[in-house]
């Protein structure tokens, strides 16, 4: 049993499931202004995220779990901290080789799309950005853990 | 025999047929457990911004009054109506249900002098746009069996954005809500402006949040993002109802099938045995003239 006092609730949902759900000690996400650190007893925030690398300390564990994520929100309150995700990624799950092609299929994608077709250049955003977070989040991975 | 043989034929081609409703059939029930599955699974994120939303929307007041998503406007003028159905058909009367009371609304609305965009999520939906000649602003059709946020996220945030900048008053939504697997009711809700009550705080609590960049942005991305994930979860609910409605309509065609290849057999025997009798009547006939 951990003592409550060190450790925060955490949920972190995406808008097509609920991805994480436990305690925490502390955590680093990207906000729009920069990285924050959130731990327990934090005061009540909420911030727009951009992409990049979400950790997460556990208690009683080595590591830390590793998110990419492309955007969303967080709120912290009552040691109470909800991640609403646009679109998130078990780092795991990532390949280095493969997160880089994808980043460059969706920079030449974004070149190659007409400027007027926004729709189209709306989704070429949103794959550049998801690639460059996974990217974050494995060169952070590889840094920190070998 | 070529009564008979045709009889036979036929019987072969009600079986063929019967092979493929069932094979659908049991497609669409396995599809359909997955479907109320995501349906499941997309709750947590509506319900936690709801939350947040009616937190945020009580404790600043400066928040709630400069963010045009909040606006109510009394008078409707124009009106944007999203029409969620499926991509294929054989699924009973479920699209052209939502249909239906999608084109009984459009009516109202062109009755009360109001102007209506239409942003179509699914092809039959699309079609049935396009037919009436509908003011289509934005549609997503070929959607698969499972809701992609990325799929809808643009068409959605054509209308989105028509609110923001006050050219539209409202946005319903048309689709066909799972009450249980043998029900599928088509349903119209207003996805703006908010409905209050459902942001209603039960006491105001003391403290404000913290907020990076403004609370204005914040909230204005905030109810952004609830209503695409209210509309995902509308296609969420629209998809578990189409293979729900997809497994009845099939199990129905394959139990009538059935039938059809039960009396079809019956009159092949009745004409197989009426050529017996007749070869063996024209033997008697034969022997009793020797």
């Amino acid at each position: 049993m951990t003592h409550t006092n060190h450790v925060m609730k955490v949920d972190i949902v995406d808008s097509e499931a609920q991805i994480f759900s436990g305690e925490a000690e502390f955590l680093v996400a990207p906000a729009s202004e920069g990285e924050i650190g959130v731990y327990p007893h934090h005061i009540a925030l909420i911030s727009k995220l951009k992409s990049g690398v979400l950790r997460l300390q556990l208690p009683n564990e080595q590591f830390q779990l590793v998110f990419a994520i492309s955007g969303g929100f967080m709120e912290v309150k009552a040691n109470h901290v909800t991640i609403l995700a646009d679109i998130l990624q078990r780092t795991e799950a990532l390949d280095e080789a493969k997160v880089i092609e994808q980043k460059n299929i969706a920079k030449s994608r974004l070149r190659n799309t007409e400027h007027n077709d926004k729709r189209e250049l709306a989704k070429a955003h949103a794959a550049l950005e998801i690639a460059i977070a996974q990217l974050k989040a494995v060169e952070y991975i590889k840094k920190h853990r070998v | 025999m070529s009564a008979a043989k045709e009889i036979r034929s036929k019987i072969k081609s009600v079986q063929n047929t019967q092979k493929i409703t069932r094979a659908m059939q049991m497609v669409s029930t396995s599809k359909m457990r997955k479907t109320q599955e995501r349906m499941r699974q997309a709750r947590p994120y509506a319900e936690n911004i709801r939350r947040v939303i009616a937190h945020l929307a009580s404790v600043n007041a400066y928040a709630k009054k400069a963010t045009p998503f909040l606006r109510n406007p009394n008078t409707r003028k124009n009106v944007g109506v999203i029409l969620i159905t499926s991509d294929k058909g054989l699924c009973g009367g479920l699209n052209s249900n939502a249909i239906k009371l999608f084109y009984e609304n459009i009516k109202n609305f062109n009755a009360e002098d109001v102007v209506v965009e239409v942003c179509a999520l699914g092809q039959k939906g699309y079609n049935a746009a396009n037919r009436i000649n509908a003011n289509i602003a934005g549609f997503a059709v070929g959607l698969g069996d499972t809701p992609k946020m990325e799929n809808i996220l643009a068409p959605v945030a054509i209308l989105l954005n028509k609110f923001h900048r006050g050219e539209l008053d409202a946005i319903h939504i048309v689709y066909s809500s799972f009450v249980n697997t043998m029900k599928q009711q088509p349903i119209i809700e207003q996805l703006l402006p908010l409905n209050e009550n459902a942001f209603k705080q039960e006491h105001k609590l003391p403290w404000d949040y913290e907020y990076e960049p403004s609370a204005v942005e914040v909230l204005d991305q905030l109810i952004r993002r609830y209503v695409e994930s209210v509309v995902y979860q509308c296609l969420a609910d629209n998809m578990a109802s189409e293979q729900a409605a997809r497994m009845i309509a099939m199990k129905a065609a394959t139990d009538n099938a059935g039938e059809a290849i039960k009396s079809l057999k019956l009159v092949y025997n009745k004409s197989r045995q009426a050529a017996i009798t007749k070869e063996l009547a024209e033997i008697v006939a034969g022997s009793a003239a020797v």
